[in-house]
């Protein structure tokens, strides 16, 4: 009777053969992997670099002013520069140095890659047909599978952490690229044409500056995505404030992980706002 | 029609033009051949016949409407003309040139010196103001920025557009929106116009409007029109040539005139008198929008100002709610400025104040008394329009004449 709730067959996965093949492309390909990693690493310092060079005021003068340019408001310009104030106080400004240049060097690269995918996307149906179930699948992976490719093929430490950011923060780039221009009203791409426009003519005047809001929205969700796999990628070796919330969770110490977590959650807010601000601006000057 | 054997007079030409979209074509070129109709091919081949064997010439520097219920066709021939829609077989010759098989750098040319199109919804471009809109043809033209914004500058000027240059898209009224798109095409200087259902977005005041406005553009630079429409007022109010179309074929062309005395089948005939519903006129169907108007307390200096620009002998004061006051005249205005008044103490209180929905019959005595023109307000006593003694004259004229030709057909 208990054979009908059992599963008839079982394949002999041989999980062990399929690890060595790729660890074993990995090998062979190492030369490749290497220079990829360096470059990685290289700009992933170069950005710490710069933000290290920033002093901790004119970070806050910044993020003052651009808040307040951005929301059109003083109190919001206060409010953002006062909870950046906050991450220093608890001595945290270096590691969100860290953080940051992993997450930007991160959305940099996906969006070098996602919105040229997404343009291409929008002019080719066919070729959207068979990218959009990939794109479901990289979104919907839980995150951690990302993490062990990435390790075997760059090791651990912030190249990993910037090649698992892009791949899982690629999505909305390339999604909303794609839908903001298939969305441009017919008419308006008519009319380009019927003047003679080339086809980069019409990509460049036409499609892509109407599709602006939707193309920005993609950047602003590659941010956050970025954001949210902070965590995550201290797990492969990324420093900064992700790690210290894993430090706080192997030692169970509850003020230390709420505090870094605290603290990323502040800066994510504020890349958020300071981002959507710049959008929503642009828009009501439009109208 | 006419017979004109010199081809100089024609700029474009189309032969034998048709349009499927489907996979089993030849299956449905061989059906229509024989006479199917396209409900027919569709159900057997699933082929959809937009246009099948059209045949026509559109003259030179004339105004050309193609006329149908939507789904026609009508936006598939327009389209053919700069192969927005490339035909499935036959040949559109422009100047004897065939479009249909240009290379793709052709056909871009083509559209940059040759033919301007404008669109139902205006196709105009959000991200850029009215002087960037107008100049887009020019741009991809690869013509410098101070040049194209001269010329764009002289296209605005010319719709009537002048000092918003620097507005956005959004900021307009659908009028004014499509006034953008007309400039936008007329600023590359094309031979040929293309226009498909340019005002049927408008409200009929603003459309109104827009013909006239239209069709003093087009007498003045003698443009080569194409015009579509579903309606067969503006059809015959613009047109100098008319072509009907019904289920993808052409169904009769010629002068409004000869369409009104022959027309080639029932549905023809069926169209056209759908244009008589104007039996029953409204102040609303004849007013028009004021051209100048001041409030209360503007300087009279500024009252003769808009009288002088609009070359008016009189003007309305509102007030600041744009509700109608009275009404100024040249010479008043001109004495109270010797005596150093102000507009108040001279302005005529006693207009003619109706709201939209009166007959216009009822207009007539109103018209015969008064100096000024009647004014036409809401329910909240803004100012809608007005209308001038001579349209409520004529207006009346036309519907008696009418009414005499159908006593004549009685007897």
């Amino acid at each position: 009777m208990d054979k009908i709730f059992e599963f008839p067959f079982i394949i002999n996965f041989d999980s062990e053969f399929v690890d060595g093949l790729v660890r074993g492309f990995a090998a062979n390909n190492s030369g490749f992997f290497d220079s990829v990693k360096s470059a990685l690493t290289a700009l992933v310092n170069s950005i710490n670099w710069v933000l290290g060079y920033i002093p901790w005021f004119v970070m806050i003068a910044i993020v003052f002013l651009a808040a307040w340019r951005a929301q059109k408001r003083l109190r919001s310009g206060i409010m953002y520069a006062g909870l950046m104030f906050i991450i220093g106080l608890f001595g945290l400004w270096e590691l969100m140095n860290l953080t940051l240049s992993i997450v930007l060097a991160g959305v940099f690269i996906a969006l070098l890659i996602g919105l040229p995918m997404g343009v291409l996307i929008s002019a080719f149906g066919r070729l959207n047909k068979t990218v959009r179930p990939i794109l479901d699948m990289m979104q919907t992976m839980p995150v951690f599978v990302y993490l062990i490719p990435a390790v075997i093929f760059f090791g651990m430490g912030s190249a990993s952490a910037v090649i698992a950011t892009v791949i899982y923060s690629m999505v909305p780039a390339i999604r909303l690229t794609s839908l903001g221009i298939r969305q441009v009203d017919a008419e308006v791409v008519e009319a380009g044409r019927s003047f003679g426009s080339t086809p980069a003519q019409l990509l460049f005047k036409v499609q892509i500056p109407q599709a602006l809001p939707t193309i920005m929205t993609g950047i602003n969700q590659t941010l956050m995505m970025a954001m949210s796999m902070v965590v995550t990628c201290s797990m492969i070796g990324a420093r900064g404030l992700g790690n210290e919330v894993l430090i706080a969770v192997n030692r169970i110490q509850i003020s230390r992980g709420f505090i870094a977590g605290g603290a990323v959650v502040i800066l994510a807010i504020v890349l958020d706002r300071l981002t959507q601000g710049w959008f929503d601006s642009e828009e009501s000057l439009k109208g | 029609m006419r017979d004109i054997s010199d081809d100089k007079d024609f700029i474009i030409e189309m032969q034998n033009v048709s349009k499927l979209y489907g996979i089993r074509r030849e299956e449905a070129f061989s059906m229509l051949r024989k006479g199917a109709d396209k409900e027919e091919v569709h159900k057997k081949t699933g082929v959809v016949t937009a246009l099948y064997d059209v045949n026509l010439k559109v003259p030179r520097g004339k105004i050309f409407v193609i006329i149908g219920l939507s789904g026609s066709g009508k936006s598939t021939i327009v389209r053919s003309f700069n192969r927005l829609n490339r035909p499935t077989r036959g040949k559109v010759l422009f100047d004897g040139v065939n479009i249909v098989d240009m290379s793709k750098k052709k056909m871009r040319e083509f559209r940059r010196e040759k033919i301007a199109m404008v669109f139902q919804s205006f196709g105009l471009m959000s991200h850029r103001n009215v002087l960037g809109n107008v100049a887009y043809g020019l741009e991809v033209k690869g013509i410098k920025k101070q040049e194209r914004e001269a010329k764009a500058l002289e296209a605005i000027e010319l719709v009537g557009l002048e000092g918003l240059d620097e507005s956005s898209i959004d900021s307009l009224s659908g009028g004014m929106r499509q006034r953008v798109g007309l400039a936008r095409a007329l600023a590359t200087d094309p031979e040929v116009l293309l226009m498909d259902e340019p005002f049927s977005a408008l409200d009929p005041l603003v459309r109104d409007d827009m013909q006239f406005e239209l069709l003093s553009i087009q007498r003045k630079l003698e443009k080569t029109v194409i015009f579509i429409t579903h309606d067969i007022d503006e059809a015959f109010k613009l047109g100098d040539t008319v072509a009907i179309v019904r289920d993808g074929r052409l169904v009769q062309v010629g002068t409004p005139e000869e369409m009104n005395a022959n027309p080639a089948d029932e549905y023809v005939e069926r169209f056209i008198e759908s244009a008589d519903k104007a039996k029953v006129m409204t102040a609303r169907n004849i007013m028009i929008k004021p051209k100048g108007m001041v409030r209360l307390k503007d300087s009279v200096d500024r009252a003769l100002r808009t009288m002088r620009r609009h070359g008016l002998s009189s003007v309305f004061v509102v007030d600041s709610k744009l509700e109608v006051k009275g009404v100024i005249s040249l010479t008043e205005a001109l004495r109270a400025k010797r005596k150093g008044l102000k507009i108040a103490d001279v302005f005529e209180r006693d207009v003619n104040i109706v709201e939209p929905d009166i007959l216009v019959k009822d207009l007539m005595p109103m018209a015969i008394d008064s100096a000024y023109p009647i004014t036409i307000v809401d329910k909240k006593g803004r100012l809608k329009g007005i209308v001038t003694k001579a349209s409520v004259l004529s207006c009346l004229m036309m519907h008696s004449n009418e009414e005499q030709e159908e006593d004549n057909t009685h007897i």
